[in-house]
């Protein structure tokens, strides 16, 4: 049978704790406390958690229900698709499902078990009181209003119980994993039991609305009549859905309109709600009729009129500026607003319900399921909630929020005060849930456009950026002989394929059908046959599986590292060999690896010299080759040694090493001849080349000459020299990548030294490249910390060698650039020799084929690579996106931070092959392009100023950012280097990483407290507020951090308080300040004790080490510290503010 | 005459450009041949091996085309010359805005799977393709037509 095996890895353990499948869940949550609402939610639910695993009716998953099931699941889809249009709120569409999920099985599971169910279903809503009564009434009632109503109330109940599975059992994969099956098997009782009631509804002749009915059953009487919904807008039939996902969908159905409604509901304290609902309904409804047909994307925000949210949104609609912070009162929104979104009406309306309304309804339908309107009131339970804080955060989570039209040029503080998380897919719950992560894959737009034309008209970028091989603090692996893929695609199998029955499961990419294998019947987790749905590797997005001996060419390779070390005098100079000798030195044994590991070291400076460390020998022999021009092995064999059996040998090398070449007074540079001597020697076996060097190589092949010339380094006209100067380092490249030798650059150099045309050899054999400008052991301690410590991670980080990537896409999509290290060996296959944790790639998509029956699209990456520890294995992410139609829910999918990362990328390809003001106003044009083709298809009322959606309201912002970034400035001085390097970072750097690069976060840090703050470890983290780039920002008697990434900066104040001073930087006063500072004392006071808490934990998050520069108002830093105040002007940039006149001048032209 | 064979020899090249680049485009996507999809196959080996011979044929074909331009001016052949005038000059171009590279070629293959540039260079190879075509039959016509106002005078003269 299966002997499938099944563990959960840790991986280095960065100490994320991104979570596989049923956890990943947890992970969804905790992203979205920040957004606000959730946190709401989870309080509310948590009560509930024993009931939601309860119901799993494993049996009934099997039997046939599922044909029956197209209206139903259908009916669901519709839902999400429909309300999309109108104003999608993602992540409202999301919630619903997890409440529908559980409040609905009650009802329908009613049926097969309908005793103990209905109970709780009832009891759990939150609003009870008001609910209960409105619904009873309404029976009577036109339909529309009443279901919604309904839906809403139930909802609440089951949202709990969804939250709950995965979030008990979180830490262990396997529990995890049965907890998962839970829900399943719910839904999957809820969709054979559903098809009997949802025939006899039938008769009503409106198969969607009859579902909802349906569910209501157990309150409701059956005979009700179906509320006139729009029939059509449930129809959409999704093909691609598996029995998996649509069981949970199914119990969905019934939420879909409502589910904006049963959110909010849900969230807020239910009293509250109620009686909110009450009071505004009567003197909503009249207004809202007319307007029901404008179908404004505002509306969600306008919604309940609860607190501070609605007041917040309502606002930004206005444009009038209302105090967001002022909470209005309910009524009073609506009435000021000349729209009613149409899911207020419905809830709030039930007791008063005209006749007309469900026939308004209808013909609404689309918005009036968006009913986003409700999910404010979750974020807003109380004014005291109104903290702009919340509201910002609840922003971007909230799809009705993200379509809320900004007025950028009114709006000052658009800065969110936490960091901006990723916005949530339009998906149902059960379907997000299993998602993969958006730290390991994340799409530009959340919603994929149906059709190249539609994606032209919205003029934003479509691509995925991923961070493939991050660490994982847990991860599935599954060994099993066979690994179940599509025999067409070769798509691995995933959570989002759908099982046609027991036996067959459809391709989520292809949609072939295929069988599935016997051992696949067999569930290792729960030890059941015959529930194929529960395997692990349908109920995570992220899983690594074993491979067997067919996905390998040859045994896999042992872990090789190669040291290719500059000893020229310029090299003995800076004084790096000592601090790579004892960093190799310290962490020797943490070098992943297994019994088979072997090492070399080659230096180099006019001559090659190579050293032999045979076994036996009694101290290292270094060999010379002094003939750089035909270089040749002298002893093949004992040059690359084993590790364990001669790690003395080893540990002698690197102790004498660094005297060893004290005196030479060589300062020529052999690189070319070096690396093709290391490539010599690792090519029989593959592996990893570290290549350190430290100044321009000036000496046989390769040579290289300086390009740069000082004085255009600020010049405004075009950047000169981007391009490499020769193709010898990509040559070399491309045959160590066909060898699976992998090369990392380390530049330290204070001189120029080509990182155009050296970068090559790295970024084409998948490397990583490190620049550590004006490196020097005595005078630049900052840098020779950050040395250490890089080269600590660098050394026991995780790697794969052998490394392939392909990534697939459901038929349609085809990938048009990738972007990162690499070699691309064909269109959707990239050749990795060397995989690390700390990659990201990034991939431009485009539509070939028009998207027009699918209500999701799945994208999957497949990273085949060789552990150090000589196992094959497959670590395969998929990723599910809705497909949208209309220019408005693109825009409301929008994720910015994932477009700035993606615009970033090509702008780099821009700037290499034209030039880089050709990238630059492609940036420029791309920020344009998208506001004014938003102005255009997506707004339904014009209005002055330069409008954006809430959740595009950062992109100006953040082009404005990357047109100052190092890569890409003009008229301030910067080094071709380090131009190049930052062009370099922006392409390879996980987006997390790359956006602190492109927009600095800073914190005030001299009133730190811990109000807010994060517990880990049992340490206190104090969360400070984000704060713009503005000087206006800053004040003489604070202290500012700000975090730019790999590098942080403590500007300290003039008249900051000496309290500050003596308590953390431990100062008498400000004059004591030393000129350079790059540590912070270790105090034993409370101040000293945060500050160094929220910096080591802003360290903590990110696999490289940031050095910390303290800057005084004279110190030379400082300039480089006030040109990241991105939103001011310099001598040669605009300010934020002149930059967005300027956008609107192009967009009004 | 001469043309007329070369031609056909540029035909020739420019199909296997296509098939080239269609191969390189198409190559993985129909997996159905690739069981095993992550490895190299030796399969995909050899077409890699086959894309690269294709491409180095791009230097012969410009030479090729050049030394028959080269002819028609000598033979005068103006208006044979004007039509091929622009193709020459876009080789030119495309010869000297290629990418940095030591050796000769025209394609970097680190970028070649750039979708535009792939789309690019299959359009490319679809107008040489026409062009050729047309070519051929031209001189074609000129040939026989050339042929037959040197045989027919005899002809009647008998």
């Amino acid at each position: 049978m299966s002997t499938a095996g099944f563990n959960s890895q840790n991986g280095t353990g960065t100490g994320q704790t991104y979570a596989n499948g049923p956890t990943q869940n947890p992970v969804a949550l905790q992203q979205t406390p920040g957004v606000g609402y959730s946190m709401n939610h989870q309080q509310a639910y948590n009560p509930m958690q024993a009931k939601a695993p309860a119901p799993p009716g494993p049996g009934l998953y099997p039997s046939g229900p599922y044909q029956p099931i197209p209206p139903i699941s259908s009916y669901l889809l519709g839902p999400q698709v429909t309300s999309y249009p109108s104003s999608p709120g993602h992540p409202l569409l999301t919630r619903p499902p997890m409440g529908a999920t559980p409040s609905h099985t009650p009802p329908l599971s009613a049926s097969p078990i309908p005793g103990p169910r209905m109970p709780p279903a009832q009891a759990t809503p939150p609003p009870p009181a008001v609910s209960s009564s409105s619904y009873y009434q309404n029976p009577q009632q036109p339909m529309a209003p009443v279901w919604q109503y309904n839906a809403a109330t139930p909802p609440m109940g089951p949202a709990p119980s969804m939250n709950t599975p995965p979030r008990g059992p979180v830490t262990n994969h396997v529990n995890q994993a049965a907890g998962l099956a839970g829900p399943l098997p719910q839904s999957a009782a809820v969709y054979s039991s559903a098809p009997p009631p949802h025939m006899s509804s039938r008769p009503a002749q409106f198969s969607g609305p009859g579902l909802p009915p349906t569910s209501m059953h157990g309150y409701t009487q059956p005979g009700t009549a179906p509320p006139p919904m729009a029939p059509q807008a449930y129809q959409p039939v999704r093909p691609a859905y598996g029995p998996p996902p649509t069981g949970p969908p199914s119990s969905m159905k019934p939420t879909l309109p409502p589910t904006g409604t049963s959110v909010a509901s849900a969230t807020p304290p239910p009293p509250n709600v109620d009686a909110q609902c009450g009071g505004v309904v009567p003197n909503v409804l009249p207004p809202t009729e007319p307007d029901f047909q404008e179908g404004d994307i505002e509306c969600p925000g306008t919604v309940a009129g609860n607190g501070p949210q609605a007041a917040n949104s309502y606002n930004h609609v206005d444009n009038r500026m209302a105090g967001p912070t002022q909470p209005a009162p309910p009524g009073r929104h609506l009435g000021h607003y000349p729209s009613l979104p149409p899911g207020y009406q419905n809830t709030s309306a039930p007791p008063v319900n005209p006749p007309m309304h469900p026939a308004m309804q209808a013909a609404t339908q689309p918005y009036t399921q968006a009913p986003q309107p409700f999910q404010q009131p979750p974020g807003g339970p109380g004014p005291a909630q109104l903290s702009p804080s919340m509201a910002a955060m609840s922003l971007q989570s909230n799809t009705p929020e993200a379509l809320r039209v900004v007025n950028l040029l009114q709006e000052r503080n658009l800065l969110p005060p936490s960091p901006v998380s990723a916005p949530t897919p339009c998906l149902p719950q059960d379907l997000q849930k299993l998602n993969c992560s958006p730290e390991v894959f994340r799409s530009t737009l959340t919603s994929i456009p149906q059709t190249q034309a539609l994606l032209n008209k919205a003029k934003m970028p479509l691509g995925l950026l991923l961070h493939p091989f991050k660490d994982l603090s847990q991860l599935p692996v599954v060994t099993s002989s066979t690994i179940v893929r599509c025999r067409s695609c070769r798509t691995y199998i995933n959570p989002f394929v759908s099982f046609l029955d027991q036996r067959r499961w459809k391709c989520n990419l292809c949609y072939r059908v295929n069988d599935v294998p016997e051992e696949f019947m067999y569930n290792p987790v729960s030890r059941s046959y015959g529930e194929p749905h529960k395997r692990p590797e349908v109920q995570n997005a992220t899983i690594e599986f074993i491979a067997p001996s067919e996905y390998m060419l040859r045994p896999p390779q042992p872990a090789v590292y190669l040291f290719v070390l500059d000893v020229s005098h310029n090299a003995v100079e800076t004084g790096f060999l000592s601090v790579f000798c004892q960093s190799v030195l310290d962490n020797i044994d943490a070098l992943p690896g297994d019994s088979r590991t072997k090492v070399g070291f080659i230096t180099f400076d006019s001559t090659i010299h190579f050293y032999n460390l045979q076994e036996g020998l009694s101290q290292p022999q270094m060999l010379i080759v002094s003939d750089i021009e035909d270089i040749f092995l002298p002893t093949p064999d004992s040059l690359l040694v084993n590790l364990n059996e001669c790690k003395e040998l080893v540990q002698d090398l690197l102790k004498s090493l660094p005297s060893l070449f004290e005196k030479t007074m060589e300062t020529q540079s052999a690189l070319g001849s070096a690396l093709q001597a290391a490539f010599k020697l690792l090519s029989p076996t593959g592996g990893r080349m570290s290549v350190f060097q430290t100044q321009l190589p000036n000496l046989g092949v390769g040579a290289l000459q300086s390009r740069e010339d000082p004085n255009q380094r600020a010049s405004s006209k075009d950047i000169q020299h981007l391009s490499p100067a020769t193709d010898f380092y990509k040559k070399l490249a491309l045959d160590c990548s066909g060898q699976q030798v992998a090369v990392d650059l380390f530049l330290l150099s204070a001189q120029y030294c080509d990182m155009a045309s050296l970068g090559c050899i790295s970024r084409y054999s998948a490397g990583s490249v490190y620049y550590y400008p004006s490196y020097h052991h005595r005078h630049n301690p900052a840098q020779v910390e950050r040395f250490q410590k890089d080269l600590k991670r660098y050394l026991t980080r995780k790697i794969g060698f052998e490394a392939v990537m392909r990534i697939r896409c459901t038929k349609g999509l085809s990938i048009h650039t990738f972007h990162g290290n690499f070699f691309v060996r064909s269109t959707d296959l990239l050749s990795l020799p060397n995989v690390n944790p700390d990659a990201g790639f990034a991939v431009q998509m485009s539509i070939e084929e028009n998207l027009d029956d699918m209500q999701v699209v799945s994208f999957q990456a497949a990273l085949l690579y060789t552990s150090s520890k000589g196992e094959r294995r497959i670590r395969v992410h998929t990723l599910c996106l809705p497909v949208a139609n209309s220019v408005s829910d693109i825009f409301a999918g929008a994720d910015v931070q994932a477009i700035t990362g993606l615009l970033a990328c090509m702008a780099v390809d821009r700037s290499v092959t034209a030039s880089l003001s050709d990238a630059r106003d492609a940036m420029i044009n791309a920020s344009i392009d998208s506001l004014s083709s938003y102005r255009q298809f997506a707004l339904t009322i014009q209005q002055p100023g330069l409008l954006a959606p809430t959740c595009l309201r950062l992109f100006p912002l953040y082009i404005l950012a990357l047109l100052k970034q190092k890569a890409f400035r003009t008229g301030t001085s910067t080094r071709l280097d380090e131009r190049m390097f930052a062009m370099y970072q922006l392409k390879y750097q996980p987006l997390a990483f790359a956006m602190l690069m492109i927009h600095p976060a800073l914190y005030r840090v001299d009133d730190l407290t811990d109000e807010g703050a994060l517990n880990i470890n049992e340490r206190t983290i104090p969360q400070p507020a984000i704060l713009q780039l503005s000087v206006e920002k800053l004040s003489r008697e604070g202290a500012f951090l700000m975090d730019a990434g790999t590098v942080m900066y403590l500007w300290i104040g003039r008249n900051c308080h000496p309290n500050f001073l003596t308590q953390v930087l431990g100062v008498p006063n400000y004059a004591a300040l030393p000129d350079n500072l790059y540590l912070l004392p270790e105090l034993d006071t409370a101040e000293s004790q945060r500050t160094r808490a929220f910096i080591g934990w802003l360290r903590d998050q990110r696999p490289f080490f940031p050095s910390l520069h303290i800057i005084r108002d004279e110190s030379q830093l400082k300039p480089v510290f006030m040109q990241s105040m991105i939103e001011d002007r310099t001598e040669s940039a605009l300010s934020y503010y002149e930059f967005l006149l300027h956008v609107q001048q192009q967009i009004s032209k | 005459m001469l043309a007329l064979l070369l031609t056909a020899a540029l035909i020739f090249f420019a199909i296997w450009h296509i098939i080239a680049f269609d191969e390189l485009k198409t190559d993985y996507k129909n997996p159905i041949d690739q069981c095993n999809t992550l490895n190299p196959t030796i399969d995909e080996v050899k077409k890699i091996k086959r894309v690269k011979i294709a491409l180095k044929l791009v230097l012969p074909e410009y030479l090729i085309h050049f030394f028959f331009c080269v002819m028609f001016l000598c033979a005068t052949e103006w208006l044979t010359l004007t039509l091929n005038l622009p193709l020459l000059a876009y080789h030119v171009w495309r010869y000297t805005s290629r990418p940095v590279m030591s050796g000769p070629g025209l394609y970097d293959p680190t970028t070649i799977m750039n979708a535009d540039i792939l789309a690019y260079c299959q359009k490319e190879g679809w107008c040489k393709l026409a062009f050729y075509l047309l070519s051929f039959f031209y001189y074609l016509y000129g040939y026989v037509f050339s042929s037959s106002r040197l045989f027919t005078p005899d002809y009647f003269l008998i």
